[in-house]
């Protein structure tokens, strides 16, 4: 059976926090919902399982990177004119470690960012349901899976006191980019 | 004691959102008034261009006058973007929420403007890629590794992507909900800007995560610009510049000015766009108790400089010194930077009337900024219109009416920009603000009741 998707739009936070609670005392895993908001909750508000990520790899590999274009731009080009001024040796550490360094740091940052977004699944071709008033201040409940257990989170949150319930239309994501049509 | 206001989501974004979704008179007003400031700095610069350096007061031997001195101090500018983001963030500072985006976008804009100067000082300046980018253009010649000169590029380049991806980063979430309260063109930029963020738990923590992460990174990025550009002075052979202090004397002084430029961008937002919910007296009260560490740290490493020329004790050191000290009008720029950027603005700060009063607080933040631009102009000048040892090499800088409408004009550009950022995009970071009212409470404690700040361990 296909996957189906079910948001629940709360106005306040602890009657989100209740319809997840039911939902998990019903069977539905925290796993298996999602919640939207326009700010950070803290961990477990919602009872919502961790989120796993492989984030502290990026500024890592970003910093081998950098590491590594430092070390090639300041050898390389000392190396292409081997001028030897004052006595002093072709190539230069000291100033040489100066690029290095910078190159270092600039990959890491560039890399950490790439890594933020690859981990957060953006840019996204647009969720399988949304609500526009998330960004106004009300929590948003998603539910995905078979079609009986949609039907049944989405029976909980209306009973929890969801503003509003809405499905997906089945095989379709929303165009963010685009207005609502309730709007 | 936090005089939190109480606000809910909606009315965060729609106090917020203004500055985007309104256009009021005043907007319109600042942007020709400042447009004119960037109109001096392009007919300055196009004048320069077109008749040559020889219009400026720059001549043998003063190559380095106005326009490095700008170039110093708007690096010392940017330093308030990380200064108060980055270090309070990793801090978990609660008052940091209000200031941190017009921080980081002032670091963005200051930096930019910054990396003009040393490009059109040369005169030329299309011919500055030729030995600074990394490729050779003409018989083998790469850029000079070795060079301070080389440094500052990668150093800048460097500082400028990482704070420009770190405003950039924290914006995301802002230009969802611009998409969201938008409709036509606007709705499809923003919803590109904002990359398909839809607020979910995965994204809030990575977001959480990035801020920690991003700070950490660009600490040390921090650190090692203002160094490297103190450099430009410290590894050359000019009497007084070749000190080994220069490095965390510039950091400091970076410092100094970048906050009580903060400090100044503070009392602008609070005035113009009447954010007195958000800006308020207990973060200009926090901004100050900083300021006093800063500017006393400041003012022993300035206090350094002179130690430093004393103990080499070398002949045409001392002489340099001597002529900072003693002559004018380099007397006249050390009472101005030691009254200005320490005995006025400290003496206001230690009292805590004045440091919740914004009106005092602006004004001494721009008396900071005065002192420091002449501190660098202080320490630049005098040791090279003295660099060689005969007389009849010795001349003394005129600055010429260009170079003021470069510099002039260049605080027009950063101010210009600032106020079109915030045309465009929430000058005050949305989700922080959000995230601040959430982890607010009301303890009683006897009979008093206390605001009190939760924090996720």
């Amino acid at each position: 059976m296909a996957d189906r998707a079910v948001i629940g739009v709360f106005e306040d936070v602890q009657s989100a926090a209740d319809a997840t609670q039911k939902m998990l005392d019903s069977g539905i895993s925290g796993d298996e919902f999602d919640i939207l908001s326009s700010s950070p909750f803290p961990h477990g508000a919602f009872g919502e399982s961790e989120r796993h990520h492989n984030l502290y790899v990026f500024p890592l590999i970003g910093a081998a990177c950098g590491f590594i274009t430092g070390v090639l731009i300041t050898a390389g080009t000392q190396i292409s004119w081997p001028l030897v001024t004052g006595g002093k040796p072709i190539l230069g550490i000291p100033p040489m470690l100066v690029i290095m360094y910078e190159g270092t740091m600039l990959g890491a940052i560039i890399f950490t960012v790439l890594g933020v977004l690859f981990e957060s699944r953006l840019p996204s071709a647009g969720p399988r349901v949304y609500d526009s008033r998330i960004t106004a201040g009300y929590i948003g409940v998603i539910v995905q899976g078979d079609e009986d257990k949609v039907r049944s989170a989405g029976q909980i949150m209306s009973e929890a006191g969801a503003e509003d319930v809405k499905f997906d239309e089945e095989g379709k994501t929303i165009n963010l980019l685009e207005e609502p049509e309730e709007r | 004691m936090q005089e939190r206001v109480i606000m809910s989501d909606r009315e965060i974004n729609n106090e917020l959102l203004r500055s985007v979704f309104q256009h009021p008179l005043r907007f319109w007003v600042g942007a020709l008034i400042l447009g004119l400031f960037v109109a001096m700095f392009l007919i300055s610069l196009g004048w320069m261009l077109y008749w040559g350096l020889a219009v400026t007061g720059l001549n043998r031997p003063v190559y380095w006058g106005f326009m490095i001195t700008n170039f110093v101090f708007w690096v010392g500018i940017s330093h308030a973007g990380t200064m108060i983001s980055s270090i309070l963030r990793l801090t978990q500072a609660e008052w940091r929420r209000p200031v941190v985006r017009a921080a980081e976008v002032m670091t963005v804009f200051s930096l930019a403007t910054a990396a003009l100067f040393p490009l059109i000082h040369t005169g030329r300046p299309w011919r500055a890629i030729m030995w600074v980018f990394p490729y050779d253009f003409m018989r083998d010649i790469w850029p000079n590794v070795r060079s301070p000169l080389i440094w500052d590029p990668s150093a800048i380049f460097t500082y400028l992507t990482g704070s420009a991806l770190f405003v950039y980063t924290a914006l995301i979430p802002d230009l969802a909900v611009i998409r969201d309260h938008s409709t036509g063109w606007r709705r499809t930029i923003y919803g590109i800007m904002s990359l398909g963020w839809t607020g979910n738990t995965r994204q809030w923590k990575l977001q959480g995560i990035a801020g920690i992460l991003i700070s950490a990174l660009i600490l040390p990025v921090f650190v090692s610009v203002h160094s490297i550009v103190s450099w430009d002075f410290a590894v050359s052979i000019v009497p007084i510049w070749h000190a080994t202090v220069f490095a965390p004397y510039f950091v400091v002084g970076a410092v100094h000015s970048g906050v009580s430029a903060v400090l100044t961008l503070m009392a602008g937002m609070r005035w113009f766009f009447k954010w007195e919910k958000f800006i308020r007296p207990e973060h200009f009260d926090a901004v100050g108790r900083l300021l006093i560490v800063i500017a006393t740290v400041w003012l022993y490493f300035f206090f350094l400089d002179f130690v430093f020329a004393i103990a080499a004790n070398e002949t045409r050191e001392l002489a340099v010194m001597e002529r900072r000290v003693f002559e004018w009008p380099f007397w006249f720029l050390l009472v101005l930077i030691v009254i200005l950027g320490y005995i006025v603005p400290v003496g206001l700060w230690l009292r805590r009337s004045f440091r919740r009063n914004i009106k005092a607080m602006f004004w001494s933040s721009l008396l900071v900024n005065v002192a420091m631009w002449s501190e660098r102009f202080w320490l630049i000048v005098p040791g090279i219109d003295r660099k060689y040892e005969l007389k009849f090499s010795w001349s003394f800088y005129n600055p010429q009416w260009v170079e003021l409408g470069l510099v002039i004009g260049s605080f027009g550009i950063v101010a210009f920009l600032l106020l079109m950022f915030s045309k465009v995009f929430p000058p005050i970071v949305l989700w922080e603000e959000k995230e601040g009212q959430r982890f607010a409470a009301n303890v009683r404690v006897g009979q008093a009741v206390l605001p009190a700040i939760v924090k996720e361990e």
